[in-house]
């Protein structure tokens, strides 16, 4: 960990919230993708 | 045109509601800010020509989604909409029926609240134009708003989320506009550009408002 | 053969998908690579030291929240024009990522500007800015979640992006002229256009490709599900319409 000196809190305050902010929006694209794409399966399969 | 304007005048002052409720909550609104800043005398002043203008845009929201409302519901809207009468005229008309009854108001009453907020003597005619001016913006985009939400069921407060951040550059210059006068200073630039944002509405939102129109009549 | 035969869903469908892999692999690279470059191996700034690391994510989450809200508005325009369905979606489907990149763009600006103000929120025109473009983006997604016919929708969204793209280069430069008084003076100078040292420079680059790559991946992803749920939707009348 380079030394960050007074400024710590600011700069990992930043990295943590911005990559759980992406990781937010991926993890729900990604999940909300794999469900349509099972639903549609499903519903190509029955009709 | 007149015939249309003069109808949703009379419709709006028989409902009673526009009219005085847009005035009753601008004033509420003013007469809450005490209470919640404190009365200081120096403070109220600081701040009351924002209050006023904040105060005057919550209040022209308020008759914001019957603009439209009331003709969509019984048919008269899609009735109007094959009539020779361009819905971008007709768009118009009811903003400016709009200003007439909650925009025109708000600039006469504001003096006396702004006496209320002990706004700077100085500041009182700045006051009433910088409304006089800005709030046929408020009017226009609203009914564009409007028109956007018209078809939804509780759209109202859709409709204040859409609205509020398209006033923000009007609402900078008034507000703007008032301080200055209140500090002595010249407020011809703020003015001018709030008298920019005005034309500027109202000679595109019209087009945007029928569009909008046309979409949810189809 | 035309660009536009791309635009039909199942045309679209079938290039997106392994060209969704890609993107996707090298946003993950670039993006790691210019964070983990900035963050361990570059030296502080003279003027302000260690915060610098902060542009990183800062300068490409601003980059990508004003270019999702024009990748918007180019789709609205095309929807409007030329009525294809997955131009409607793309612009739908890109929301959310802006609105992502908007709110990174606002935290870490507040604290950037944190040390240099002395508080964490200073009404500066450049993130009173972002924050007017926060509201624009929740108002399009707001409309859209509200209308239930999707073509009704794609229209009014189509509108209110065209407006609200008017209003939001208006507010930014209402927001420029209502933050001349600021006691402090300028504003803070974040941005790219300040004359950065190479060393600072070359892996912001990076970074900054990671983030258009990852907004790519992102909305080739999502248009996809937007796809898929239309065409279950219209599965769905048809069956029930049988």
């Amino acid at each position: 960990m380079p030394d960050l000196g007074d400024y710590a809190f600011e700069i990992l305050m930043s990295y943590g919230i911005s990559i759980a902010l992406l990781i937010a929006i991926i993890g729900v694209s990604w999940v909300q993708a794999r469900r349509a794409k099972a639903a549609l399966q499903e519903i190509e399969r029955d009709g | 045109m007149k015939a249309l304007l003069l109808r949703d005048l009379k419709l709006a002052i028989r409902a009673g509601g526009g009219f005085g409720l847009g005035l009753a909550f601008f004033l509420i609104v003013v007469v809450l800010v005490p209470f919640g800043v404190g009365p200081t005398t120096e403070l109220l002043s600081a701040i009351a020509p924002g209050i006023l203008w904040v105060a005057a845009l919550l209040a022209a929201l308020l008759s914001l989604d019957r603009i439209f409302a009331l003709d969509y519901e019984d048919g008269a809207l899609a009735l109007l909409a094959t009539s020779p009468l361009p819905l971008e005229a007709l768009s118009l008309i009811k903003a400016v029926a709009h200003w007439i009854t909650t925009g025109l108001p708000l600039c006469l009453a504001a003096p006396a609240l702004g006496f209320l907020l002990q706004l700077t003597p100085q500041a009182y005619g700045m006051l009433i134009f910088s409304l006089l001016i800005g709030t046929p913006a408020l009017s226009m985009i609203g009914t564009f708003g409007a028109a956007l939400t018209v078809g939804l069921r509780r759209g109202g407060l859709l409709l204040s989320l859409l609205v509020l951040p398209l006033y923000v550059p009007t609402l900078i210059m008034g507000a703007d506009a008032v301080r200055r006068a209140a500090d002595g200073q010249d407020a011809t630039t703020p003015l001018m550009l709030a008298g920019v944002i005005t034309l500027g509405s109202l000679a595109i939102l019209p087009f945007a408002t029928a569009a909008a129109l046309r979409v949810t009549l189809r | 053969m035309s660009l536009w035969e791309y635009a039909n869903p199942k045309k679209f469908m079938e290039w997106t998908g392994p060209v969704l892999v890609w993107v996707a692999i090298l946003a993950a690279i670039c993006t790691v690579v210019g964070l983990v470059w900035g963050f361990f191996f570059t030296p502080d700034d003279f003027r302000q030291g260690s915060t610098v690391k902060i542009i990183y994510l800062h300068v490409p989450s601003a980059l990508m929240a004003i270019n999702a809200w024009l990748m918007m508005l180019v789709a609205s325009l095309i929807w409007l024009v030329r009525r294809h369905h997955v131009s409607a979606l793309a612009a739908k489907a890109a929301a959310p990522v802006g609105v992502t990149m908007t709110m990174i763009a606002l935290v870490t600006g507040a604290l950037w500007g944190a040390p240099i103000w002395g508080t964490y929120w200073e009404w500066d025109p450049r993130l009173t800015s972002f924050l007017i473009l926060f509201l624009f983006y929740l108002g399009y997604m707001a409309l859209w979640a509200a209308i239930e016919d999707p073509d009704t929708a794609a229209d009014l969204t189509s509108i209110l992006c065209i407006v609200g793209s008017i209003f939001a280069i208006l507010s930014r430069y209402a927001a420029q002229f209502w933050a001349q008084g600021l006691h402090q003076g300028a504003s803070l100078s974040l941005d790219k256009e300040e004359n950065v040292a190479d060393v600072f420079w070359i892996p912001l680059l990076v970074a900054m490709a990671g983030f258009v790559l990852l907004f790519l991946a992102l909305v080739l992803l999502r248009t996809r599900t937007e796809v898929r749920l239309r065409r279950m939707k219209a599965l769905q009348a048809r069956a029930r319409r049988a």
